[in-house]
């Protein structure tokens, strides 16, 4: 099982430069265009299931825009 | 077992520390951007925060002190390693970078970063090479490739009446002065790895006080090439990288031996 992972895009720096877009290797990123930020731009968003939380996108991002989370397993879980 | 979120994952990836809240002005895709996050990363890591002081240049990023949360200076035209300089041998114990571009270092402050890598000066430099002025409109810089097309060489550079680019690395790798010397790219994840690497040794230099650093790296231009974010990547991938090829130009055997 590949590991899990989200991101989140802040979309007050997100210019829609579609880097990441490009540079995903599950190519579950598009841009968001049903709404614009602030600034005028299409975000950038998860369109699919698939994330690994590889960080990549992160790399890539000039804005550092990105915060890249990903899911904990087996040792690395910590019980409540 | 109900987990809450923090304990179900973990952040792999956050915005540095050392990078202020405001909106950069750069274009979608400018990767000054990169170059302003691998710096921050760093700076981060190595805990260097409250002891480093960075001279902006002029160009796109004279604003570099609005994007870094630390102490920030702008020197005008090319004097940014005049100015470390400065900065630098008044206060010994802080940490000093200047971060330039091509016009501003290759053309109009040639002068500047030359005699400061000859002195040797326990500084570090970020040296961003778009390959063309980027702030006044994109006009041909002294590292504009033969034959590119630029606003002021609308037919391409042509080398018999306008010379051939300057190799920045190459040229101040053959000083005696200068320790660590190299050239990176920002075109994809993997060199983006490498550059950081190469930002962390720059500064690694300057705390054991070894002289001179100077990390060169490639960038794009979107909006003054005319091209996507994206198609500039690969020009300059395809283009700017045989022309200017990656590597290490000069490790001084003390710089090589620093393990990180």
């Amino acid at each position: 099982m590949p590991p899990k992972g989200r991101i989140v895009v802040n979309e007050m720096y997100c210019k829609g430069c579609e880097l990441c877009i490009a540079s995903c290797p599950q190519e579950v990123l598009a841009l968001a265009n049903d709404h614009i930020t602030a600034k005028g731009y299409h975000p950038a968003t998860i369109i699919a299931e698939g994330c690994t939380g590889c960080a990549i996108c992160s790399i890539v991002c000039p804005e550092a825009a990105i915060t890249v989370y990903r899911e904990k397993t087996g040792a690395n879980r910590i019980p409540a | 077992m109900a987990l809450n979120e923090s304990e179900m994952e973990t952040m792999v990836y956050e915005r540095p520390e050392a990078l202020t809240n405001g909106i950069t002005h750069y274009c979608p895709g400018c990767t000054h951007g990169t170059a302003h996050r691998l710096i921050a990363e760093v700076i981060d890591e190595m805990g260097l925060r409250d002891k480093t002081i960075g001279v902006a240049s002029v160009g796109c990023s004279v604003f570099a002190y609005n994007y870094f949360d630390f102490d920030f200076v702008q020197a005008p035209h090319g004097r940014a390693p005049a100015m470390a300089t400065g900065v630098k041998r008044v206060l010994p114990d802080r940490i000093v970078m200047t971060y330039q571009g091509d016009g501003d270092l290759a053309s109009i402050g040639m002068a500047e970063i030359v005699h400061a890598a000859a002195r040797g000066e326990n500084i570090s430099v970020f040296f961003l090479n778009n390959a063309n002025y980027g702030m006044t409109g994109g006009q041909m810089a002294p590292t504009t490739l033969p034959g590119q097309k630029t606003t002021s060489s609308p037919n391409g550079r042509d080398v018999e009446t306008q010379g051939y680019p300057i190799k920045v690395s190459e040229l101040l790798s053959t000083l005696d002065g200068a320790s660590y010397v190299v050239r990176r790219s920002l075109h994809d994840a993997k060199n983006i790895r490498l550059a950081k690497k190469a930002i962390r040794m720059a500064f690694e230099t300057q705390v054991r006080g070894l002289g001179f650093s100077m990390v060169e790296l490639l960038s794009i231009c979107p909006t003054n090439w005319g091209m996507t974010p994206l198609n500039s990547l690969q020009w300059l991938e395809e283009k700017m990288v045989p022309y200017y090829p990656l590597g290490d130009y000069k490790v001084h055997p003390a710089v090589a031996e620093i393990k990180i």
